[in-house]
């Protein structure tokens, strides 16, 4: 039990990436390969942030700001240019912005190991006879408000609506007179958002290096294919799911430990892409010929 | 001064030539068919006119220039472009669809009298648009084009694929809106006898220039478009 908490904790960093991920995904066509890295980055701008005398909180929040000015910058700059090439294109941009934000990073903070504060008490606390360590608690919580405050931008704004709509048709979207490009940006500003907040709560258990999100991203790749790629809930309940099923791997089934649980993951990602490419939640992709 | 102006509108999809030089006018509270067979440039003027193709020439909307603006600000200017394929959001639901053509500019009174044209949108409001018929599909997209208020209503091709009794159900509406609010409609067709009954004026494009023009009256006497596109 105490396992599956923690692994929901974890399972709810998964699917804040990989919920950033779909966003982009759902907007765009693309898979952003850098969104690891720019929570990464933003992760590290909270730690100077705090290392420059802020308190936790308002560093978490000064830093959310930073990850969506930006994440739309990203798109305004570096993916504006292009977003009229073939999606291979856009793909490359986005693996080439991994490899300069992960040089990026260690070139301004060092590549050692840095300390990351968490904002929760280090106790555990008894629930039913469950021990339950407060961190992973509030690691959950988080990642569970950022994901709920997003469904209800996205379900009771006007500006929400018309972020679902340029993701189903960018063409009809501009007969209604949207500005796509900025409809975009925002997406990508929203994205980094959660990647910032993924980032800051994965920090504290696998210490701060630049890269931290390295392999959080290949999870939240899993976790987005199991829920079915263009799929918001399935990402989380992808990212919930593949936490646990992690976690419980690595502890009651001994040939896994500590080491195999990435290649686990790997391993639900090529299974899903075999039996169920759509995944969970994902639509089906039909061809009318 | 007519409310939407086309000279010599050239238009081409990379190498391809689609319109060879189009002049056509639409005054204000008038319906204006455009007819003519596949591939003689009828959707190419609707998209030359939204900016959706790369085109030259000239094209004013009340009285300003619009040729290498984007689609965005065409449609701001007040222009409801309803596209081939009708060009609904299809995840989004009936009513979220019609907020999207309401949004910023028709009031809660505005969309209910719209509605009221389409009575069956109340009770399927909550239903995702894909899953209606083609027939709500163009009734929707017709109805969230109105709610936008719009000074032009463009419409393609709108009986394509669609049931004869749906077909003069939706051309209804479209005549009743002209007649009691003087909506003003550009439509194109391919079925030249509805499109002429509703029509006041009609041009004929053959391989992306304009045939003949005149009145609905004019064509239906007209020798040749009557074999062409009447057949009879």
């Amino acid at each position: 039990m105490q396992q599956v908490v923690s692994g929901l904790a974890q399972g709810a960093i998964f699917a804040s990436l990989a919920l950033a991920l779909v966003l982009i995904y759902r907007a765009t066509d693309v898979l952003n390969f850098a969104q690891g890295e720019m929570a990464t980055f933003t992760t590290y701008v909270a730690w100077a942030l705090m290392d420059n005398g802020l308190s936790y909180w308002p560093a978490f929040a000064i830093t959310l700001v930073v990850a969506f000015v930006g994440g739309a910058a990203v798109e305004r700059v570096l993916i504006r240019p292009v977003e009229h090439r073939p999606e291979i294109v856009i793909v490359i941009i986005t693996i080439g912005l991994l490899i300069a934000l992960n040089g990026l990073t260690g070139w301004i903070w060092g590549p050692e190991v840095k300390a990351f504060d968490s904002p929760f008490p280090l106790r555990t606390i008894e629930i039913g006879g469950v021990t339950i360590s407060l961190q992973d608690l509030g690691v959950l919580a988080v990642c569970l408000i950022t994901v709920a405050l997003l469904w209800a931008f996205f379900r009771f704004t006007t500006l929400g609506l018309v972020m679902r709509a340029v993701a189903n048709s960018q063409d009809s979207s501009r007969l209604m007179g949207v500005r796509v490009g900025w409809m975009l940006a925002l997406g990508w500003g929203l994205a980094a958002v959660l990647g910032a907040v993924a980032g800051m709560m994965a920090a504290p258990a696998l210490t701060l290096d630049p890269n931290l999100m390295l392999v959080v991203l290949i999870y939240a790749f899993a976790a987005a294919v199991l829920g079915g790629i263009d799929s918001p809930v399935g990402a989380v309940v992808g990212g919930l799911v593949l936490g646990v099923v992690i976690n419980l791997l690595g502890t009651y089934v001994d040939f896994v430990g500590g080491e195999l649980r990435l290649p686990a993951a790997l391993t639900v990602l090529l299974i899903v892409l075999l039996v169920r490419p759509q995944g969970l939640f994902g639509h089906r992709v039909v061809r009318r010929v | 001064m007519p409310l939407l102006e086309l000279r010599d509108v050239r238009a081409r999809y990379g190498p391809i030539r689609a319109l060879h030089g189009v002049s056509l006018t639409v005054d204000e509270g008038e319906v204006v068919a455009l007819l003519g067979a596949n591939g003689a440039g009828k959707t190419t003027t609707l998209r030359s006119v939204s900016n959706m193709v790369r085109t030259s020439g000239e094209i004013t909307f009340g009285g300003r220039r619009i040729v290498r603006r984007s689609p965005e600000f065409v449609a701001r200017l007040g222009v409801a472009h309803v596209p081939e394929g009708r060009g609904l959001f299809p995840e989004l639901t009936v009513w979220e669809n019609l907020r999207m053509g309401a949004r910023g500019r028709a009031d809660a009174a505005e969309t209910e009298r719209v509605v009221g044209y389409f009575p069956w949108i109340e009770r399927r409001r909550d239903q995702e648009a894909a899953t209606l018929s083609g027939g709500e599909q163009q009734m929707l997209a017709l109805a969230r084009a109105l709610v936008s208020k719009p000074r032009l209503l463009m419409l393609d091709e709108p009986s394509l694929g669609l049931a004869p009794t749906i077909v003069r159900e939706l051309f209804g509406i479209v005549r009743r809106l002209n007649e009691e609010q003087g909506l003003t409609v550009l439509v194109v067709e391919q079925n030249a006898t509805i499109a002429l009954s509703l029509a006041k004026r009609a041009y004929v494009l053959e391989v992306g220039k304009v045939a003949v023009e005149g009145t609905s009256d004019e064509l239906e006497r007209h020798e040749a478009v009557r074999k062409s596109y009447l057949g009879y």
